[in-house]
C-alpha cells in the first residue's frame, strides 16, 4: 500500500460515535473512582446521564435520518450509518448497564453508609415515611396532576419528548370487563425530582417524585384497578436540526426524500427492566420501537437528578471545597485595565483565573469617555449577563456598539433571541450571525481614541463569553494593545459585517477560509524538519480531534519521526501508538473537576517553536462551517506560561487517561510515582502567584507611618 | 488631540471602500480601519449605461453603514468620491441625489485625472524615497477593470497621462474568446494583443524617454504582489523576477490562482490579463524595477485631505505637476515657449495684484496659469480657427489633476480669449471664465510682440488703477495698442481701468 493510502485508510481511524461513547466511558469513570469525594461522582454520573442524553437527541437522530434518507455514505472510519447505528446501540446499552451498576451497587450503598437514605422504592418506606409521602402527594403533587386513560374514545396520549412519565395497565373496577386499558401519567417537572422525607434521629433520607406518584396512583384512576405501573422516558427526533457536520450532502438527499423523514419519531424508550410484557407491547406499538430502541433500566430513570442530590445542603465533606478563582496578578493594582494593557498583554487562564477581568474590560469600556467602539462576538452567553449589561449600557452612552449574536448556538436559541433583542433596543448594532456559518470565535475589540492617536485593546479567547461557564471549564484568554492584532481584529468584524476580507492578516488566522491551510502547513513544515534530522515536535491540546485531513498530516508526521503530543478531553477519530502508522503520536484525555475547553498548538519549528491558541478543535465543522480564529502567543513570559500549561497537562497521572493503539483509554499506574493532578496543580499555582503578588506590594517596613498627603475641599 | 479623523469613501467600478484615517502632523497619515464591499455598480453602467435600481438600493444600505462607521469613528471630516462607474451612468444625477437623501452623504464624481491624481499623491504621500525615484525617469502603470493609465514623469514632474482602452476585463473577455488555444498561444496571443495597444503609446511618448522605474497601482496588482516570491508578499520587484513571476502565473489553473492570491474565482480570471499587461509594459518600457506601494484612491482622498488642512507636508510641489504637464501640452503644439512664458509672468502678476478685487483664491490662479500655457495650442490645428480648435484641443486632452469641470473652465477662457466673450455660451461658471478672460487677454496683450518687451513690469492697484508701469526704453507701440483694445472688457468685470506706463529716464 502506497504511504498516503495508509494515512488515509478508514481502517487506520475511529467513528466518532464511538470514541465519543469512549468519552462517556472516561467520565463515567470519575463516577466509580473511590478516591473521589462522594458527592462528587454522584455529579460525575449525573453528566454522564445528560450527555448521553444530548448524544441521543443531537447524533443518533441525526444517523437515524440519514438511514431513513437512505443516505449510504461512510463515515471516516468507513462505517455505513446503519452500521455505526448498530455499534451505537450495542455500546449505550453496555454504557448503561454500567451507569446503573455504578449507581446501585456502589453509590447507594455509599451514601447510605454516609447517613443519606435513597429509598429505591416505595414498598421500603416505613409506615410513618409512608404516611409523610402521602401527604405531600396529597398536598403538592396531586393538584398539578393530568391521568389520561387510553380506551375505544380516546386515543393513546402524545408524550412529550424528554418527560418523564408513569405507564400503567388498569382494569374497569366494575368487573365483567377483563380488558386491560392503558393508563398513563406524566410526573410534573414543576414539582422538584427529589423529595427529602423528615427523619427522626440520626440521618436523611430521600426518595424520588415517580415512586410518590406511583404509591398513590390508585387515587388516580378511581373506577379502575391498577395492574402494573412503571415509569418510562422517550427521546424523539424532533424540534432539533440535524447536526451540521454532514449537513451540506444529507440535506439534498433529505429534501429529495423529504416524506421519508419521520418527524417526532421515537428513537429511545427507557423503561423499568421489571415491566410488565403485556405494558410493553403497547408502548413499542405505539410508539414504534425498535427492539435496539428500548433501555431497560436498573433504577431510578434519568440520571440527572443525582445533579440536584448534589446541591443537597450538608454533606460539605463529602464534596470537593469550592474553588475560588484568583486574581491576576498583572491586574492587581489600581489602574484601569486599559492602563494595565498598554504595560503589556495580559494571559488569562480560567477558571483558575477569575474571567471578572474581561467583564472589567467590557464594562470599564462602556463607561469610558475616550471609547468610540466595542465590538464582540457572542456564541452562548449567560442568562443575565453582566457582559449584555455593559454592552446595552455602552450603546446607551453613545459608544458604537456592534455584536455579532450566533443564534445557531445548540440548545441555546430561545435564550439568545432574547438578549439579543434587549440589545438591540439598548442601540447596539446587532448582527445574526452568518449565513451557513456559526461564528465560533471569540473576540472583543474595544476602540479609543487616545492622546497619540487611535488605539486597539482586544480580548482573544478559547471559551464563550460566558462569566458562570467560566468557573467551569478551562480556557484561556489573551488581552492585548498589540497594533497588529488590533488592525486584525478590526478586519475580522468586518467580515463579520459582511464586507470583503482584508488583503491580508497580520497575525489572526481564521476558519473557515484560512485555518485549514495553515494548519496542515504547520504540521507538514514538522514533518519536513523530522525529515531533514531537525528536532520536530507538535504538541496541541483541544477538545475533539476528528478531521480526517488533519490527521492524515498528523500520521505522515509521526512516520517521519515527528514528536506528537495531544491532550484531546473528547472525541479522537485517530488511533495512537500504532506501529508503522502512528507510533510517535501519544494522546490523553484529561477529565477533572474542571471541564477542559482550551485548545493550545505548539509546533517546534527547527528551534524557534511556535505557539497558538484558538476557539477551534481540529474538527471538519470547526475548520470549514465556522467562523474561528486562531492566534500566536508571542509575549515571551506569556509563552512561558502556556507552555507551562501543556508541560503540567502532559504530566498529569491522577486524572489523564491515555489512548491505547486497541483504542481503549486506560489510567496510568502510579506506583512508584510522584503524583501530578493538572487542575489541582494550577489552582495552587494561581493562589500562590496572588500571595507572591500581595507579598510584594506589602510595605516593608511596618514600624514607620507614613503621614498621609493633604486632601483638598474635604 | 492634534490629529483629526477623515472618513474616505470610494465608490468604485467593482467596490465601495470606507477608509478611516488618523492623520496628524506628528505620525503623518495612519489607515485605522478600511471596510470593502463588494458591489459592481460597473456591470451596469457599461452594459445598460444606467445604474440599476436594486444597485443603488444595496449601495445606499452600504452607505448609510459605511456613514455609520464613520460616527462610530467620530471622523471629522468625511468625503465621497465615486469615478467611472458614476460618472459614465445616465442617471447619475438621480443616484445621487438618492444617496443624498437617503444617508445624508454628498458625494462627488471626479474625473479620471482627478482620479489618478488623487492615486498619485497616495504614492508620493507612502514613501520618502518617491522623489528621488522620480528623478530617475519613472512611469507609473494603474491597470484597472476598464482601462490602464499610464503617466510619465520628467524630472521629478508628472509631464504626461495617457489612459489606454486596455483594461483587464476586456483582456479576459479577449482569452475567452481563445479558450481552446494551449496555454503557450494563449500567453503568445495575450502579450501581442497588449503589444498592438501600447504601440502608439511608445511612439508618441516614449521616444526618447528612458526608464527606469515602474510604479503600479491598481487593484489586481495588489493581489498580485501578495504572491511576487514564492515566499510571499513583496512591494519591490525586479524586471527578471518579475519575469519568473510571470511564468508562474500563467502556468496555474484558475483554482490554484484562487488558492494563492486568496481571491475569489472571478477575481481570479482577472489575474492573468492583468498579470501580461504589466509584464509588457516592463517590457516596453526597458524599466529595471516595479514598486507596487499598495495604495488606493482612499489613500489619495487622505492625502489630500491632509494636504488642505496643512496637517501633512509633502516634499512633493503637485501643482508643479499640473503645470508642468501643461507646458509639455504647450511644446507639442509647438506654441512659443519665451511668449508663454513672459505672459505667465504678466498673468500672474496681474492675478496678484488685483487680489483684493477679484475674490479668486490659489486654485484659480492655478487654472490661470494653465489657460496661459495653452492659449495658443490652437494654432497648431489652424491659425484661422485657433480658438475653437485650442477649445477642442483642451477638452480632448487629460490633464492630470483637473476636474472635467476645470478642464472645460480652461478650455472656455483659452477659446475666449480671442472670440468675443458670451455668457450664454460659457455655461455656469461664466463669471468665473469672464473673470480669467480679462486677465488673460490683458497679459497677452502685454506681449503683443511676443518680445518680453514688458518683462519686469510693476503691476500694481493705485487710486482704482491697475497701473502696469514699465522701464523698457524701446518701442511698444504694439503692446499699448493691444493694452487700450483690452482695457474696456477688464474694466466691465472688475470696474478698474487697467493702464500701462512707460517710464523714461531722462537721459
Amino acid at each position: 500500500m502506497a504511504a498516503e493510502e495508509i494515512y488515509t485508510n478508514p481502517k487506520n481511524f475511529v467513528n466518532r460515535e464511538l470514541s465519543w461513547l469512549e468519552f462517556n466511558y472516561r467520565v463515567l469513570s470519575e463516577a466509580r473512582d473511590k478516591n473521589i469525594p462522594l458527592f462528587e461522582r454522584l455529579k460525575f454520573l449525573s453528566i454522564t446521564a445528560s450527555n448521553l442524553d444530548e448524544f441521543f437527541m443531537v447524533r443518533v437522530a441525526s444517523l437515524k435520518d440519514m438511514v431513513h434518507a437512505g443516505y449510504e455514505k461512510p463515515d471516516i472510519a468507513g462505517m455505513k450509518p446503519k452500521q455505526q447505528l448498530e455499534k451505537i446501540a450495542e455500546k449505550t446499552h453496555e454504557l448503561v448497564n454500567l451507569q446503573y451498576s455504578t449507581y446501585s451497587r456502589s453509590l447507594v450503598p455509599a451514601l447510605k453508609q454516609q447517613g443519606l437514605r435513597v429509598i429505591v422504592n416505595h414498598e421500603d418506606l416505613t409506615e410513618q415515611e409512608g404516611a409523610y409521602v402521602d401527604r405531600y402527594f396529597h398536598d403538592n403533587v396531586y393538584p398539578v396532576l393530568t391521568p389520561m386513560a387510553v380506551d375505544s374514545s380516546r386515543p393513546f396520549p402524545l408524550v412529550r419528548n424528554k418527560t418523564l412519565n408513569i405507564a400503567a395497565l388498569v382494569k374497569k373496577k366494575s368487573g365483567e370487563d377483563d380488558t386491560l386499558d392503558f393508563a398513563m401519567v406524566q410526573v410534573p417537572s414543576v414539582i422538584p425530582r427529589l423529595v427529602e422525607i423528615p427523619e427522626e434521629g440520626e440521618g436523611r433520607a430521600v426518595i424520588l417524585l415517580e415512586e410518590i406518584i406511583e404509591r398513590n396512583i390508585q387515587s388516580l384512576f378511581l373506577n379502575y384497578d391498577i395492574v402494573t405501573a412503571h415509569p418510562f422516558r422517550i427521546m424523539r427526533n424532533a424540534d432539533f436540526n440535524i447536526d451540521e457536520e454532514e449537513a451540506e450532502d444529507l440535506l439534498v438527499e433529505i429534501q429529495k426524500q423529504l416524506k421519508k423523514r419521520q418527524w417526532g419519531e421515537v428513537i429511545r424508550l427507557e423503561i423499568d427492566e421489571r415491566v410488565d410484557k403485556r405494558l410493553l407491547k403497547i408502548l413499542k406499538r405505539e410508539l414504534h420501537l425498535e427492539n435496539d430502541d428500548i433501555f431497560f433500566i436498573n433504577g431510578p430513570l434519568d440520571l440527572t437528578f443525582l445533579m440536584k442530590m448534589y446541591g443537597m445542603d450538608g454533606f460539605g465533606a463529602l464534596k470537593t471545597p469550592k474553588y475560588t478563582p484568583q486574581r491576576v496578578p498583572a491586574l492587581m493594582n489600581d489602574d484601569d485595565i486599559f492602563t494595565n494593557i498598554r504595560k503589556g498583554d495580559i494571559f488569562l487562564h480560567h477558571p483558575y483565573e477569575s474571567f471578572d477581568p474581561v467583564v472589567d474590560f467590557v464594562r470599564t469600556a462602556s463607561k469610558d469617555p475616550d471609547v468610540l467602539a466595542i465590538k464582540q462576538t457572542l456564541y452562548r452567553v449567560s442568562g443575565n449577563s453582566p457582559i449584555i449589561a455593559a454592552l446595552a449600557a455602552a450603546a446607551d452612552n453613545g459608544k458604537q456598539v456592534s455584536v455579532l449574536v450566533e443564534l445557531k448556538a445548540r440548545f441555546d436559541e430561545e435564550n439568545n433571541i432574547n438578549w439579543a433583542k434587549t440589545l438591540e433596543k439598548a442601540g447596539c448594532h446587532v448582527i445574526y450571525g452568518l449565513v451557513g456559518l456559526k461564528t465560533h470565535s471569540k473576540i472583543t475589540l474595544v476602540v479609543r481614541r487616545e492622546e497619540d492617536g487611535i488605539r486597539r485593546y482586544v480580548h482573544l479567547g478559547t471559551g464563550n463569553y460566558n462569566d458562570s461557564t467560566a468557573k467551569q471549564y478551562t480556557d484561556c484568554g489573551i488581552m492585548t494593545c498589540n497594533p497588529l492584532i488590533g488592525e486584525d481584529a478590526t478586519a475580522v468584524f468586518n467580515m463579520l459585517s459582511g464586507y470583503s476580507e482584508p488583503l491580508g492578516w497580520n497575525k489572526l488566522v481564521l476558519a473557515p477560509l484560512w485555518l485549514r491551510g495553515r494548519l496542515l502547513k504547520l504540521i507538514r513544515r514538522e514533518t519536513e524538519n523530522a525529515k531533514k534530522g531537525e528536532p520536530a515536535h507538535i504538541m496541541a491540546k483541544m477538545n475533539s480531534l476528528c478531521d480526517k485531513e488533519v490527521i492524515a498530516a498528523l500520521y505522515e508526521a509521526s512516520c517521519a519521526g515527528v514528536k506528537i503530543e495531544l491532550i484531546i478531553r473528547g472525541i479522537c477519530c485517530l488511533k495512537a501508538g500504532v506501529p508503522d502508522l502512528s507510533e510517535n503520536i501519544h494522546v490523553r484525555s484529561i477529565v477533572g473537576n474542571f471541564l477542559e475547553h482550551s485548545r493550545i498548538f505548539y509546533f517546534e519549528n527547527g528551534g524557534r517553536p511556535q505557539l497558538f491558541m484558538a476557539s477551534a478543535d481540529w474538527m471538519p465543522r470547526n475548520l470549514d462551517k465556522r467562523v474561528e480564529i486562531m492566534f500566536p502567543v508571542e509575549d515571551p513570559e506569556i509563552k512561558k506560561q502556556v507552555m507551562h500549561i501543556l508541560e503540567v497537562q502532559l504530566a498529569d497521572n491522577v486524572k489523564a487517561h491515555v489512548l491505547q493503539p486497541d483504542g481503549s483509554y486506560e489510567k496510568m499506574d502510579l506506583r512508584g510515582k510522584q503524583k501530578i493532578c493538572s487542575q489541582d496543580q494550577f489552582c495552587e499555582e494561581a493562589a500562590e502567584a496572588v500571595r507572591r503578588k500581595l507579598a510584594e506590594q506589602e510595605p516593608k517596613d511596618r514600624r514607620v507611618f507614613i503621614p498621609a498627603e493633604p486632601q483638598e475641599n474635604q | 488631540m492634534a490629529g483629526k479623523i477623515f472618513a474616505a469613501i470610494d465608490i468604485g467600478s467593482f467596490e465601495l471602500e470606507l477608509g478611516i484615517y488618523e492623520i496628524s502632523p506628528g505620525s503623518g497619515i495612519r489607515k485605522v480601519d478600511h471596510v470593502r464591499y463588494a458591489l459592481a455598480l460597473g456591470s451596469d453602467t457599461y452594459r445598460t449605461g444606467v445604474i440599476s435600481y436594486r444597485h443603488v438600493e444595496e449601495m445606499c444600505a452600504v452607505l448609510a453603514d459605511f456613514v455609520r462607521i464613520a460616527e462610530g469613528y467620530r471622523a471629522d471630516e468625511r468625503r465621497a468620491y465615486a469615478t467611472s462607474a458614476l460618472r459614465e451612468a445616465r442617471n447619475n444625477r438621480i443616484v445621487l441625489d438618492q444617496i443624498r437623501v437617503r444617508t445624508g452623504l454628498k458625494v462627488k464624481i471626479i474625473s479620471n485625472s482627478e482620479q489618478r491624481f488623487l492615486t498619485y499623491k497616495a504614492i508620493a504621500g507612502k514613501d520618502a524615497g518617491f522623489n528621488r525615484m522620480i528623478q530617475k525617469g519613472t512611469a507609473t502603470v494603474d491597470v484597472g477593470f476598464g482601462g490602464m493609465q499610464i503617466s510619465l514623469f520628467d524630472k521629478d514632474a508628472l509631464v504626461t497621462t495617457q489612459n489606454l482602452p486596455l483594461g483587464v476585463m476586456r483582456l479576459r473577455s479577449f482569452l475567452n474568446r481563445i479558450q481552446n488555444e494551449s496555454r503557450e498561444t494563449r500567453t503568445e496571443l495575450l502579450g501581442e494583443m497588449v503589444d498592438n495597444e501600447l504601440f502608439t503609446f511608445r511612439k508618441m511618448y516614449l521616444k526618447d524617454r528612458e526608464i527606469k522605474n515602474l510604479i503600479a497601482t491598481g487593484s489586481t496588482v495588489i493581489h498580485l504582489a501578495r504572491h511576487f516570491t514564492e515566499e510571499g508578499p513583496g512591494e519591490w520587484i525586479s524586471a527578471a523576477e518579475y519575469k519568473e513571476f510571470y511564468k508562474r502565473v500563467t502556468a496555474m489553473n484558475r483554482g490554484m490562482k484562487e488558492d494563492v492570491f486568496g481571491v475569489s474565482p472571478e477575481y481570479a480570471a482577472l489575474l492573468t490579463p492583468s498579470a501580461a499587461i504589466y509584464e509588457q509594459v516592463l517590457e516596453l518600457t526597458g524599466a529595471e524595477t516595479m514598486w507596487v506601494p499598495g495604495v488606493c484612491l482612499l489613500d489619495g482622498m487622505a492625502a489630500e485631505y491632509g494636504e488642505e488642512t496643512r496637517l501633512v507636508k509633502f516634499k512633493h510641489d503637485f501643482s508643479g505637476d499640473i503645470i508642468a504637464s501643461a507646458r509639455v501640452m504647450a511644446k507639442r503644439y509647438k506654441s512659443h515657449i519665451p511668449h508663454i512664458q513672459a505672459m505667465e509672468e504678466y498673468a500672474l502678476g496681474i492675478f496678484d495684484a488685483m487680489k483684493k478685487y477679484h475674490g479668486m483664491g490659489r486654485r484659480e490662479r492655478l487654472l490661470l496659469q494653465i489657460a496661459v500655457n495653452l492659449h495658443s495650442c490652437g494654432k497648431f490645428i489652424s491659425v484661422r480657427d485657433a480658438s475653437s480648435c485650442a477649445y477642442n484641443i483642451i477638452m480632448g486632452t487629460e490633464i492630470i489633476g483637473l476636474s472635467h469641470r476645470e478642464r472645460e473652465l480652461v478650455a472656455n477662457v483659452v477659446r475666449f480669449n480671442r472670440q468675443e466673450f458670451s455668457y450664454e455660451e460659457s455655461g455656469e461658471d461664466s463669471m468665473l471664465i469672464a473673470k480669467l478672460v480679462a486677465i488673460l487677454r490683458l497679459a497677452n496683450s502685454m506681449d503683443r510682440s511676443h518680445k518680453q518687451k514688458l518683462a519686469g513690469a510693476k503691476i500694481a492697484v493705485k487710486d482704482g488703477l491697475l497701473t502696469v508701469s514699465t522701464s523698457y526704453e524701446g518701442d511698444i507701440t504694439l503692446e499699448k495698442i493691444a493694452f487700450e483694445q483690452k482695457q474696456e472688457f477688464f474694466e466691465e468685470i472688475y470696474g478698474i481701468r487697467p493702464v500701462l506706463k512707460q517710464k523714461r529716464r531722462i537721459k
